[in-house]
């Protein structure tokens, strides 16, 4: 009876394969964590969308935990984003935008029209500082501690069931 | 005829055509070995926004960036360990099509091996184990078991043939 038992091993390691590349399977590939998570936020030197003549580098969040997002004019999702992004200001939350590969007067019609959630936006018409950010896509969010240092990173839009998440996530860092 | 070969040379035009359209802009290096570690890394590296592509073979925005990227450290020098670091250290292990061996990527590279060795250690075992138990033989109370078992087989086999022996004449 027993060595009967052992003829059942093969199966059940097949299932357990099995059902293990089915949750595989189920995954979204397009889902992966940040190489930058505990990185310092990249050095970068470029000017503020709404000052051609203003350079800002890194120190500009340092003092106080900050939500980068990486958007764009050219980036249908990062309009429907923009409700959330001014719900998380209203609850208290500093906001930096990077306007990443876009023009100056397109990046300034769309906070025109969509509201401006953000202290400041720095320009990134190259996509220099999205590179160096790990970004492929926008819009993404970063927290940033109050050092410097990146501390969550959202790829997608941040949909309105993510707004608690969100805060949540900046209060972790501001104890 | 003259329809199929017009559908034969309508094929192959859009065969001609196709390549064309993914067209990938070419970065010209004074240097041959720099345009051959170029080449070399973007077959390598992956694309972050593609599901499976080189950065070589894709038209993504992201793709186009990290080649002129790509191009620009190995002017200035960089080598092709420091470029991949420094891919790996924004996009992570994804952009590498060979993922490197650290403590999340230990089981991936050492399951086929520890499930070799564990093959072919049952394969020895079922076979030693055989072999022991054909060298050991019957015991006598088996071998007289046998012995019985065969007798009335035998007779059983024979009782048959007599029975039609028997009626045919």
């Amino acid at each position: 009876m027993k060595r009967r038992l052992l003829l059942f091993i093969p199966l059940v390691l097949f299932v357990a394969l099995g059902v293990f590349l089915w949750l595989g399977l189920g995954k979204d590939p397009s889902a992966r964590d940040s190489a930058l998570l505990a990185d310092p936020f990249p050095e970068f030197q470029l000017t503020t969308l709404e000052e051609p003549n203003r350079q800002v580098d890194k120190s500009l969040l340092e003092g106080q935990v900050t939500l980068v997002n990486v958007w764009g004019e050219w980036c249908p999702t990062c309009k429907r984003e923009m409700p959330q992004l001014l719900a998380l200001k209203a609850r208290g939350i500093r906001l930096v935008g990077v306007d990443y590969k876009d023009s100056r007067d397109k990046g300034r019609a769309f906070l025109d029209e969509f509201g401006n959630p953000f202290e400041l936006t720095v320009f990134d018409p190259e996509g220099s500082l999205g590179f160096d950010l790990g970004v492929y896509g926008a819009p993404e969010s970063f927290i940033v501690d109050r050092d410097g240092i990146i501390r969550y990173h959202h790829t997608g839009y941040i949909t309105p069931s993510d707004v608690d998440a969100v805060v949540r996530e900046v209060g972790k860092w501001q104890r | 005829m003259a329809a199929l070969i017009r559908l034969i040379i309508f094929m192959l035009g859009m065969g001609l055509a196709l390549p064309s359209l993914a067209a990938i802009e070419v970065h010209d290096f004074d240097d041959p070995a720099l345009q051959a570690r170029y080449n070399a890394l973007l077959d390598e590296l992956r694309c972050p926004k593609c599901q499976n592509e080189s950065i070589g073979s894709s038209n993504s925005p992201i793709a186009r960036d990290m080649r002129a990227r790509t191009a620009t450290w190995l002017e200035q020098g960089r080598s092709d360990e420091d470029i991949r670091n420094a891919m790996v250290a924004r996009f992570g292990d994804y952009v590498l099509y060979d993922p490197r061996l650290d403590s999340r990527t230990w089981l991936l590279w050492s399951l086929p091996g520890a499930l070799v060795i564990v093959g072919v250690t049952i394969i020895a075992l079922v076979v030693r184990q055989r072999r022991k138990r054909h060298a050991e033989g019957l015991s006598a109370l088996e071998r007289q078991r046998l012995a019985t078992l065969l007798d009335t087989h035998q007779e059983a086999a024979r009782m048959p043939q007599d029975e039609r022996r028997e009626k045919s004449p």
